[in-house]
């Protein structure tokens, strides 16, 4: 399939997801309180940025957004040997 | 099409289930130890499912004519308990030699903590010790990434462990280029809630290729759909993938895998 046939079967998913994450973020702010401090709601506005960027490989950006940091010296906060 | 699901657990489906998979073409699969929905109170907890996993449910998928295969270990969540872990890993020998046990799995890591790292390690050195072939439970969401990269660091840490007996589970677009890049084997699990989709599934096997990965639908006891690799071969030939490219990942890529077990005997039904 080419590109433009993938966006011919893809378009209305794509569609349907984005009114749903709009319509997800309209209900938070309607509602009562306040979230927008909540850091989970800078990795959504990060996340939305990611998706609308012209760069590939999306998705796995998308992922390490919300993944903890790894740090490789963890088997040393650990105090854990590396094992022979 | 028929295929393999390289990870499933049966324990928590109905005999309907059974019914189900073999309808639509599961030939075998294989069942890892894992979590039971609450913390077992002690070994003998473990050596009851042990048995449950050799005995019971073999039988229960050959009515069916689908093959039962498992791992034995500690799950990385009851891990966390390292006395019950050591008393779990001692019994672990004595079913090693059931006709349906593959190897050790799955192991890993659940939050990444010390006491799950020294456990995974333990477990690792058990089945170098036995000879045995491993599969890796990497954790979810964001500790996924995180604990995927630790487990390949200690991993690495056994020269005497060969890559390709070993089955990384669970990857994702953020994890699967460095467990195929370190030699291992990668398992993509669609799961409604944490994990892949079909559709994203079979993005990555296009991004990298279909050597040394399998598919699997993890089914469980938790919202999951033990049909999820039938979902992911009518995604594969929607579009337009060969007939023998979705085998290799649904059939051959699993076999070849499990073929490294001394206990695996499994003919191709073509041949038959
Ligand atoms: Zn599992």
């Amino acid at each position: 399939m080419n590109a433009k046939e993938i966006l011919d079967q893809e378009f209305l998913t794509i569609r349907s997801r984005l009114l749903d994450i709009a319509a997800s973020l309209d209900r938070i702010q309607r509602a009562e309180g306040d979230a927008t401090a909540d850091s989970r709601m800078a990795n959504v506005s990060e996340a939305i940025e990611i998706v609308g960027s012209q760069q590939l490989h999306r998705a796995e950006r998308v992922q390490l957004l919300f993944s903890r940091e790894y740090d490789q010296a963890w088997k040393t906060q650990y105090e854990l040997d590396s094992r022979a | 099409m028929y295929y393999i699901d390289p990870h499933i657990h049966m324990v928590s489906r109905t005999t309907n289930d059974y019914a189900t998979l073999a309808r639509m073409g599961c030939v075998a699969m294989s069942e890892p130890a894992f979590w039971a929905g609450y913390d077992r109170g002690s070994a003998d907890g473990f050596r009851d499912y042990f048995r449950q996993l050799t005995e019971v449910e073999p039988a229960r998928a050959a009515q069916y004519g689908v093959r039962h295969f498992c791992w034995l270990c500690i799950n990385a969540k009851e891990a966390e308990n390292v006395q019950l872990s050591r008393d779990v890993l001692k019994l672990i020998p004595e079913f090693l030699d059931c006709p349906n046990v593959l190897g050790i799995g799955e192991i890993g890591l659940n939050k990444n903590t010390r006491n799950e790292a020294i456990i995974f390690q333990e477990h690792v050195e058990l089945a170098v010790e036995h000879h045995q072939p491993v599969l890796i439970h990497t954790p979810h969401l964001e500790d996924k990434h995180q604990g995927t990269r630790m487990i390949l660091d200690m991993l690495a840490d056994h020269a005497n462990l060969s890559a390709e007996r070993v089955l990384v589970d669970h990857v994702e677009e953020h994890t699967v280029k460095p467990v195929l890049d370190a030699g291992f084997w990668a398992g993509l699990t669609l799961y409604p809630v944490t994990k892949c989709t079909p559709a994203r599934a079979v993005d990555i096997i296009e991004m990298m290729g279909t050597d040394r990965l399998c598919v699997n639908s993890a089914g469980d006891w938790g919202p999951s759909k033990p049909t999820a690799v039938p979902d992911l071969i009518m995604e594969m030939r929607r579009r337009g993938h060969r007939e023998s490219v979705i085998r290799k990942v649904v059939f051959a890529n699993p076999r070849e895998f499990f073929q490294q077990s001394k206990n695996f005997d499994l003919a191709d039904p073509a041949s038959r």
